[in-house]
């Protein structure tokens, strides 16, 4: 265990070299700057600092503007400059967005389909995803399930989803559940994976992509459309004309409207606990970092101590941020799951319910 | 704000990755894994269901053959039982059997001596009437004029008898 803390340690101490050499010479350190910087999204990937040297990873810009489409580096608009008509604002509301200057001098923020620091991180998860899962299926194809089983990371992989399908996708949907279980284990083990791979600081991971919130809206999307494409009759019924009393029907449709609404705030709700979640951690751990870096000028004896702290603190919140990791994407799953049992459920398997409910209270 | 307003750009390649993701995995990876985690499952139950069926038909078996132990058990008895009686009561008849030969046999010894001695008898009472006809005989043949002589010759004849009769047995025997 000691060796593990010690290479965290060092990780984290090589994280904070840039930092530290721009305290020591003095410069002003804005804590705020540095976490945003590290928690929003950027046109290029800033990997580490050699030296002098920057060492960045320009992604490509994709844009259609009033002129038509534009593709190229986003190595051309670095430090501000301007290219086809195009810049990154430096303020305003489209502040670190491209923008095109129009005639009258206006800057207008067009189409942007570029490939972001998060868009590149979410794409090499994916990729790790696919891998992960087309390897451990691969290992299915050529065994019988029957004679062998298996060890290690399919070992794992088979207790996670076996957890999954048991614990949480069975019970929910009910008998129905190997229509929706592809989705739910997709989601699951996407968000899991996006999570992990947000809290390893080294290129090509630490993207923080899950604590985006357009992420976060998609993933949402996809629940909403599970839940209410698939829907029963008697799904719909409940929503446009619940079981309750006719005054809360008509003539105003309190219930109704309340229902309907309801509808949108079951993703809504996913998206943002998802999201916070997760940019709450990383911002959590940032700032623990950026205390090292605050305290420079403080002090040796302060500083000295708030190093100490810092790391340990950082080291906590990296462990806790594992657990979140994991509890983040069970949630989603789980809820996304009642949701659509919610939207499976038949009149008599209600009353089944609703009867055992009965005989549980007398 | 800039937070919490997704972007247009991110949200396509989002769904885009996402949706080819779900493709992959929902066509390709899970599933295969999840019908080998089914029939390995089946297959689990399946075979712990038999296991317990085959528990079920040893136990059965075993007090089967706990049944059959036993009964048997009480079959070798009642078979020690009646090859005892069985055998006592072949030594009864035997003894009855053996005292009724014995019985026979002393009475046909009984007999059978009885006879002879009967015919020790016939022959002794016939040899004495030979010898007193003999005796008889020779009387009559000599001449006697005294009771002396006649003793005399009575005691010679008797004494010649005897020698012709123990000469008779050497060579007879």
């Amino acid at each position: 265990m000691n060796w593990k803390l010690v290479i965290i340690g060092v990780l984290a101490g090589f994280m904070n070299v840039p930092l530290a050499a721009r305290a020591a010479e003095g410069e002003e350190v804005n804590a705020i700057e540095i976490v945003m910087g590290h928690i929003s999204d950027s046109y290029e990937w800033h990997i580490t600092n050699i030296g002098e040297h920057e060492l960045t990873l320009h992604l490509p810009v994709i844009v259609r503007s009033k002129d038509g489409w534009h593709c190229f580096s986003s190595s051309r608009l670095h430090g501000g400059h301007e290219y086809q008509g195009l810049h990154i604002a430096s303020e305003g509301p489209y502040e670190g967005k491209i923008v095109e200057r129009l005639a009258d001098g206006s800057e207008h923020r067009p189409l942007d389909l570029s490939i972001t620091k998060t868009t590149a991180g979410l794409f090499v998860n994916s990729l790790v995803l696919v891998v992960l899962i087309l390897g451990v299926a691969r290992w299915y194809r050529r065994h019988r399930s029957t004679s062998d089983a298996p060890g290690g990371f399919v070992g794992i992989m088979e207790m996670l989803i076996t957890m999954l399908v048991d614990e949480v996708i069975e019970p929910c949907i009910g008998p129905n559940y190997r229509r929706f279980a592809p989705y739910l284990l997709t989601a699951f083990f996407f968000i899991l994976i996006n999570n992990l791979m947000g809290l390893i600081p080294i290129f090509p991971a630490g993207s923080n992509v899950t604590g985006n919130i357009a992420v976060t809206l998609v993933l949402a999307m996809a629940t909403f459309l599970a839940v209410n494409l698939f829907g029963t009759k008697h799904y719909w019924k409940d929503v446009l004309w619940p079981d309750v009393p006719w005054w809360l029907k008509v003539p105003l449709p309190i219930m109704p409207f309340i229902e309907f609404i309801g509808l949108f705030t079951k993703p809504f709700a996913l998206m943002i606990r998802l999201f916070a979640n997760i940019m709450a951690g990383h911002s959590v751990i940032l700032i623990l970092t950026c205390i090292v870096f605050v305290t420079a000028r403080m002090g040796a004896a302060v500083n000295g101590s708030m190093i100490v702290v810092s790391m340990l603190l950082s080291i906590f919140m990296n462990c806790l941020e594992l657990l979140v990791a994991f509890l983040q994407a069970y949630v989603f799953t789980m809820l996304s799951a009642v949701f659509i049992g919610l939207a499976q459920e038949s009149p008599h398997a209600e009353e089944e319910h609703s009867s055992e409910s009965n005989s549980d209270v007398n | 704000m800039g937070l919490l307003q997704p972007e247009s750009g991110l949200l396509f390649w989002m769904a885009l990755a996402f949706g080819v993701v779900f493709v992959l995995l929902a066509k390709y990876g899970f599933p295969v894994i999840l019908k080998s985690i089914e029939e390995r499952k089946d297959f689990i139950s399946t075979s712990l269901a038999e296991a317990h069926e085959a528990r079920q038909q040893v136990a059965q078996v075993e007090s089967t053959c706990q049944a059959l132990r036993a009964k048997t058990e009480t079959q070798r008895m009642q078979i020690l039982q009646q090859a005892a009686d069985l055998r006592n009561q072949l030594i009864a008849v035997a003894q009855k059997d053996a005292d009724a030969e014995r019985e026979r046999l002393v009475a046909d010894a009984r007999q059978q001596a009885e006879s002879e001695r009967q015919a020790i008898l016939r022959d002794a009472n016939g040899q004495v009437v030979m010898m007193a006809i003999a005796l008889t005989e020779r009387l009559l043949r000599s001449n006697l004029q005294d009771k002396e002589a006649q003793t005399a010759l009575a005691e010679q004849l008797l004494k010649e008898i005897n020698s012709e009769k123990a000469n008779q047995s050497c060579t007879q025997g």
